[in-house]
């Protein structure tokens, strides 16, 4: 069985939707948020890539070099805030962050 | 002249009210008090020229309202009511005004206080100089106001705001049966002219009108609600109720509400109305019975209140009470002589009394003073002078007015008079006992206030002793020079028309022709009262407390002025309460309140309530939505049509 286009957007619709059950469901976490969102941007890479060798088109793999590095920065960002977060408020538990509470 | 005499207290007013801080305390007393005896200079020689003119005049100043059947003219009419009036009023209000810048020394407010007595002696004087009835209500509104605003002129205390409520609301209900004596006279006679009503009431005599669905003689009718105004303004039962609690004022005021202005224009609407009252004698009788109960009744009330201003105020009730007995019996003159003697000597018995809390700093409870006199000598001689004079002492000036009451009522020959002198005779008896007790309590006797008290006490300055002895020269002269123009053989020649007493009535005219025995009963009386207080309270100052605790009911239902407030607490304000604080939590409260302001604005909070649940300040659940809302657009637009 060839592997065509159509498995690899399986999989990163798979992955998509891990991603953003992670971040639902998740009630612990922040950093797991944090992955989950990663894995998000994975998928939609995945994507980029199969339907830039799909449609022999290099500007997808090219975004997909940018996505990769923008994740970077991103997680880089996330991952201070959440550093001062802690700092601050001593937790990072999900439950607990709730100032925007109405 | 005339309209100097009457709107320089007005003119004085303004500048005093309305710019008192420009002209400062020193300033508005000056405007204040220049102005009255200016006024009052001017009155006493327009009430010569009033004396010497032949006919009534009436001044007219203005057009006031003219509206269908209803044409009212401001004017002034001048005879000899209106004079004798306007003399008192003005002498008296002067000395009071000079007075009261002694004893307003160190008040904050002398501007208010110099303005507002200013503006009650204008009202007095317009009540006095009107010429129909609509500029009589003017002063007669306009005098119940400015007692108000002075009673309640202390407004930081509360018992002075409850009793210029008191006063306020208690002259109300006599103003209503004068306002609705009013409408009747303006039915009855279409005009509300002096000289037109009084023309046409021989006319209208036996004539009856529907009132409350009873026919009824008009002009009783008519007269019995002028008289229900009366007994508002001057204080008599049942209405008396607000004069004793408008104590309250500064002494000045009660000097001036006492002697010279409110409480007379009663007397003075009786005897101006004379040829309406005349016409109807079961109004009359009204009068007089009134007059005689409420004579005795606050006499005897006087007998054992403590409060040194009390006893006087209940006196001032009593002599008013005297007066409308006199009225009763178609003696105006003599009502009119004993108002005018009244006026010197009540006027003087008030500023001694505030003379002498003046002196023991503020107390004003007789069981506390006593042995004054050697610390205030003038203030001492002068109020006994005022004492003799209400005792009916003879040569003091109240001695002729209040005998021929008396002897009037006694020659009216009426069962109505005869009741009047029975209980008159009695309350001369009480007269004389309260006021010696007074004297006796406050001057005789060991000193009862502690050393520091008695040791501080001290005459009044220059400027309150000096009115007191005007006063007191009043007090003393008047009854003996006026009493052949007022009540004696003069005494056609010098009212005129003024004052209307048809022939069959005049029981001043045999007022000469009673028995011995019954002419001097008063006078042996009084002495008696004297005497007795004499006994009771400087040779043996223990008897009255064995006294009182023997008669211990007695006592207590004098000392609480025979129940009235209760009674009037328990007949009146309980329901009117009840009913106001039912209205108000049921009906404003649950109804209007509730559906209504409170009503909406429940709803909105359970509302926003509800929606700002819906924060829950999660972040995921914030994406969660975002999530959700993606999904449904991109569904809608995904989905074929």
């Amino acid at each position: 069985m060839a592997i065509g286009l159509a498995h690899y957007l399986t999989v990163a619709a798979i992955l998509f939707t891990l991603g953003i059950f992670g971040i639902f469901l998740n009630r612990k976490n922040v950093i797991i948020m944090l992955m989950s969102i990663e894995l998000m941007l994975l998928a939609v890479s995945i994507n980029l890539v199969a339907f830039s060798v799909f449609l022999n088109n290099l500007v997808g793999q090219a975004f997909a070099m940018f996505v990769l590095t923008v994740a970077a920065a991103e997680a880089a960002i996330g991952l201070a805030i959440l550093v001062v977060y802690f700092r601050n408020r001593g937790t990072i538990a999900v439950e607990d962050i709730n100032m925007m509470k109405g | 002249m005339a309209v100097a005499v009457v709107f320089l207290p007005l003119i004085a007013a303004v500048i005093a009210g309305f710019f008192g801080r420009v002209i400062g305390d020193r300033g508005a007393q000056l405007v204040t008090c220049g102005a009255l005896l200016l006024s009052a200079v001017l009155g006493l020689f327009l009430f010569r020229d009033i004396l010497a003119a032949e006919e009534v005049r009436v001044i007219p100043l203005a057009t006031w309202i003219v509206a269908g059947g209803v044409d009212v003219n401001w004017s002034l009419r001048l005879d000899t009511l209106s004079g004798v009036m306007i003399a008192v009023v003005t002498v008296v209000s002067s000395m009071v005004h000079v007075y009261s810048i002694g004893y307003m020394a160190e008040d904050p407010s002398i501007p208010r206080f110099m303005a507002y007595i200013s503006l009650f002696t204008f009202f007095m004087l317009a009540l006095v100089t009107a010429d129909n009835f609509v500029q009589l209500f003017f002063g007669w509104e306009g005098v119940g106001l400015m007692s108000y605003l002075l009673v309640g002129f202390w407004y930081d205390r509360p018992s002075a705001n409850a009793a210029a409520i008191k006063a306020f609301l208690v002259n109300r209900v006599g103003d209503f049966g004068f306002s609705l004596g009013i409408f009747a006279v303006f039915v009855i006679f279409g005009s509300l002219d002096f000289a037109t009503v009084f023309g046409a009431a021989p006319k209208v005599v036996g004539k009856t009108m529907e009132f409350l669905g009873w026919q009824l003689d008009s002009l009783t009718l008519a007269c019995i609600l002028l008289f229900i105004g009366a007994m508002g303004k001057s204080a008599q039962i049942p209405l008396h109720t607000w004069l004793p609690d408008a104590m309250e004022g500064p002494t000045p005021v009660s000097a001036l509400i006492h002697a010279a202005t409110m409480v007379t224009a009663g007397v003075f609407m009786v005897a101006r109305l004379s040829p309406l009252f005349e016409y109807a004698p079961t109004a009359l009788a009204v009068v007089g019975i009134i007059g005689g109960t409420t004579a005795i009744f606050a006499a005897s009330i006087g007998m054992v209140q403590p409060d040194i201003k009390k006893v006087v105020a209940y006196s001032t009730c009593s002599q008013l009470g005297y007066m409308f007995a006199a009225a009763g019996v178609s003696a105006y003159g003599a009502a009119i002589f004993h108002l005018f003697t009244h006026a010197f000597f009540k006027g003087l018995l008030f500023l001694c009394c505030g003379s002498v809390i003046h002196a023991m700093g503020g107390e004003q409870d007789m069981r506390r003073m006593g042995g004054l006199w050697r610390k205030t000598p003038i203030t001492y001689v002068t109020m006994w002078i005022g004492a003799l004079s209400l005792t009916a002492i003879p040569f003091f000036s109240g001695y002729y007015s209040k005998d021929t009451i008396l002897d009037a009522a006694w020659a009216s020959g009426t069962a109505v008079g005869r009741y009047s002198w029975v209980l008159g005779t009695i309350a001369a008896f009480m007269t004389a006992f309260y006021i010696a007790r007074v004297m006796f309590m406050t001057f005789h006797g060991e000193p009862r206030a502690g050393e520091e008290a008695m040791h501080h006490a001290h005459e009044s300055p220059w400027v309150m002793l000096v009115p007191l002895i005007v006063l007191a020269i009043g007090a003393t002269v008047f009854g003996f020079l006026g009493y052949d123009f007022f009540v004696g053989d003069e005494r056609a020649s010098f009212w005129r028309n003024s004052i209307l007493v048809l022939p069959q009535y005049d029981s001043l005219a045999v007022a000469e022709q009673i028995p011995p025995l019954v002419r001097y009963m008063p006078l042996t009386v009084a002495v008696i009262g004297i005497a007795i207080a004499y006994v009771l309270y400087v040779v043996d100052p223990r008897l009255p407390a064995r006294l009182a605790s023997q008669f211990r009911a007695l006592y207590l239902f004098l000392l609480n002025k025979w129940y009235f407030d209760e009674l009037y607490d328990w007949l009146f304000i309980r329901p009117a309460m009840m009913i106001g604080d039912g209205l108000w939590k049921s009906g404003d409260g649950a109804v209007i309140d509730g559906l209504g302001p409170d009503g909406v604005a429940a709803v909105t909070r359970d509302l926003a309530r509800q929606a700002s649940r819906l924060q829950t300040g999660y972040l995921y659940h914030y994406a969660f939505a975002m999530m959700i809302g993606l999904v449904v657009l991109v569904t809608w637009y995904l989905l074929p049509r």
